[in-house]
């Protein structure tokens, strides 16, 4: 069971993956975008990590993405042409090639006893989660959200208009 | 093999059911919602099609299914099909974490009265509530329209803006209750009125049960939060392009965000399906007196009756209504018709808050809409975030 949605739902994300490149308007890449997050949120979800399954469709699916698609739609964005040679013909067999010695060394470098196994991992609820912010993470967590900070009052400062 | 097929058996017997039940209630929410409104408008509303114009869903709903399907030859087809069915599919599937009663047994069945229990159901919703913004925002953008663009563009912005101070007010009792759970959440509540979240605790949580309400009334899109589809500007806003069964999904979604917000609020802040003071001081014989009270009214009004069909009518719905009280009183039933009966009661109080607000309140205008959730709503909800945490941080060792 375990297996057949992994393999339904990796096969979703990577065809959705494919589909944001392939895609010539902004919105429907966008969207395309939106299945990749929502299948990721399935395999976190298989692997029991729950609440990043939770967040990551609240972060990225329900709050960045829709967003992205606003400011598309804002900016009433059309399709795009292809300009130029196309780099699909040398480009396909070198992505596979890639792809093979990525799974090759990663099959080689860890042995099969750390293998990921479906519903063996827990700890991935709220209470899991907090703890291991505010207690072991606790400086990586705070020097994070200063940094976030930082970056927000940088585009509010960027954004302003300049008052003569 | 055994505990599964039961396991599957059960699940699909309540999804039918609850499905079933919501329906009927989605399309009576209308005739209540025109009801009221016309009552505070001095007016009798539906009143044609059965008694009080009790039918007139049934008319809707074949008028919907039996009208022109009309796909304008200028949209994005695919995103155009898919926006409504986003829309519906979102709102319904929120419905499926929500509890309204306790683990009930009938013969040698033991089940939780809700589809199912997440250890994560509050973020649930949260995600499923925000994915349901595409179903808005693609009608709005797919149907090529100008009114109908700004209008997806104005609920996009709209419902990324209010989720910030609706997120703050759903945290602070989860501070005090300490789970995610919806069921464990509503369990902690138990007792009395003084144990519900908007009363108890080191801090109550009235500010936040007000927030929360002004950002469900934006979130769901309703008066006075109705931008989205201002006639008068906008024509009907997302929804302008799309007829029968289409402009129903929309219809459907939007009723049944509006339970799902008002079930979350009851959830969260009214102790769910607990009875407000404990039953050995009589809160279980409450709706056999409310029913009761009504069917005698009915049937005094049905005796004096001065129009000739109230003389069937009245007295028809009186014996139904003290039927229903007595069966309040059965034993058999009361373990799981009680908190039905408190869940459903704390949750229309507050679908009726929204139709009274709608009969009431003009609308906002956009950059009022806009500065009061960043100026006002979002520092008051993020205040109340810290002094709750600071107060539950001081009284638990």
């Amino acid at each position: 069971m375990d297996v057949i949605l992994f393999l339904t739902f990796a096969v979703i994300a990577v065809v959705c993956a494919i589909n944001v490149v392939v895609q010539t308007h902004p919105i429907s890449s966008a969207l395309s975008l939106v299945g990749v997050m929502g299948s990721l949120a399935v395999l976190y979800l298989l692997l029991g990590a729950e609440f990043i399954a939770a967040a990551q469709v609240i972060v990225y699916a329900g709050a960045v993405m829709v967003l992205f698609v606003f400011v598309i739609m804002l900016l009433n964005a059309g399709a795009e042409t292809s300009k130029g040679r196309s780099y699909l013909i040398p480009g396909a067999p070198l992505l596979i090639v890639f792809l093979g010695l990525v799974a090759f060394f990663v099959q080689r470098i860890f042995p099969s006893s750390t293998m990921v196994r479906f519903g063996g991992f827990t700890g991935g609820g709220p209470r899991d989660i907090g703890n291991a912010l505010f207690t072991t993470y606790l400086l990586p967590f705070e020097v994070t959200s200063l940094l976030i900070l930082i970056a927000i009052v940088g585009a509010i400062v960027l954004a302003r208009k300049e008052i003569e | 093999m055994e505990l599964f097929d039961s396991f599957i058996l059960i699940s699909l017997v309540k999804a039918a059911v609850i499905f079933g039940v919501l329906m009927t209630t989605l399309a009576y929410l209308q005739w209540v919602e025109r009801k009221v409104i016309a009552h505070i408008q001095v007016r009798p509303g539906p009143y044609r099609v059965g008694p009080h114009g009790l039918l007139q869903p049934l008319a809707d709903v074949i008028k919907l299914i039996t009208k022109e399907d009309l796909v304008p030859p200028y949209v994005n087809k695919p995103l155009y099909l898919a926006a409504p069915f986003l829309a519906v599919t979102m709102a319904l599937l929120s419905i499926s974490v929500i509890p309204f009663g306790p683990v009930i047994h009938i013969g040698p069945v033991t089940t939780a009265m809700q589809m199912t229990d997440l250890n994560i159901g509050v973020l649930f919703i949260l995600a499923v509530s925000s994915m349901g913004v595409y179903g808005i925002a693609l009608a709005g953008w797919a149907s090529n329209n100008k009114y109908s663009l700004i209008g997806g563009l104005r609920s996009s912005a709209q419902m990324i803006s209010y989720e910030l101070p609706m997120s703050l007010a759903i945290a602070a009792p989860l501070l005090i209750s300490n789970t995610l759970s919806l069921r464990e959440l509503v369990e902690r509540q138990a007792g009395s009125i003084l144990n519900w979240n908007i009363l108890s605790g080191p801090f109550p949580q009235v500010i936040s049960f007000i927030i929360f309400i002004i950002a469900a009334f934006a979130e769901t899109n309703r008066v006075p939060f109705d931008l989205p589809e201002a006639e008068n500007e906008l024509v009907a806003g997302f929804h302008t392009e799309y007829s029968s069964m289409k402009f129903a999904s929309f219809f459907m979604a939007e009723y049944a965000n509006m339970i799902t917000v008002s079930a979350m609020a009851t959830l969260l802040f009214l102790g769910g399906w607990m009875a407000p003071w404990p039953a050995e001081y009589g809160s279980s014989l409450v709706p056999s007196i409310l029913f009761g009270i009504a069917g005698l009214v009915l049937l005094y009004h049905g005796a004096n009756a001065t129009r000739k069909r109230d003389k069937l009518t009245f007295p028809a719905f009186g014996i139904i209504f003290l039927g229903i009280a007595g069966i309040f009183l059965l034993p058999v039933v009361q373990s799981w018709l009680l908190p039905l009966f408190w869940f459903c009661a704390k949750t229309g109080a507050i679908l009726f808050a929204f139709m009274w607000i709608r009969g009431t309140l003009p609308r906002f205008r956009y950059d009022q809409l806009m500065g009061f959730t960043w100026k006002f709503l979002f520092p008051v909800a993020m205040l109340n975030l810290l002094v709750t945490s600071f107060l539950v941080a001081w009284t638990t060792k």
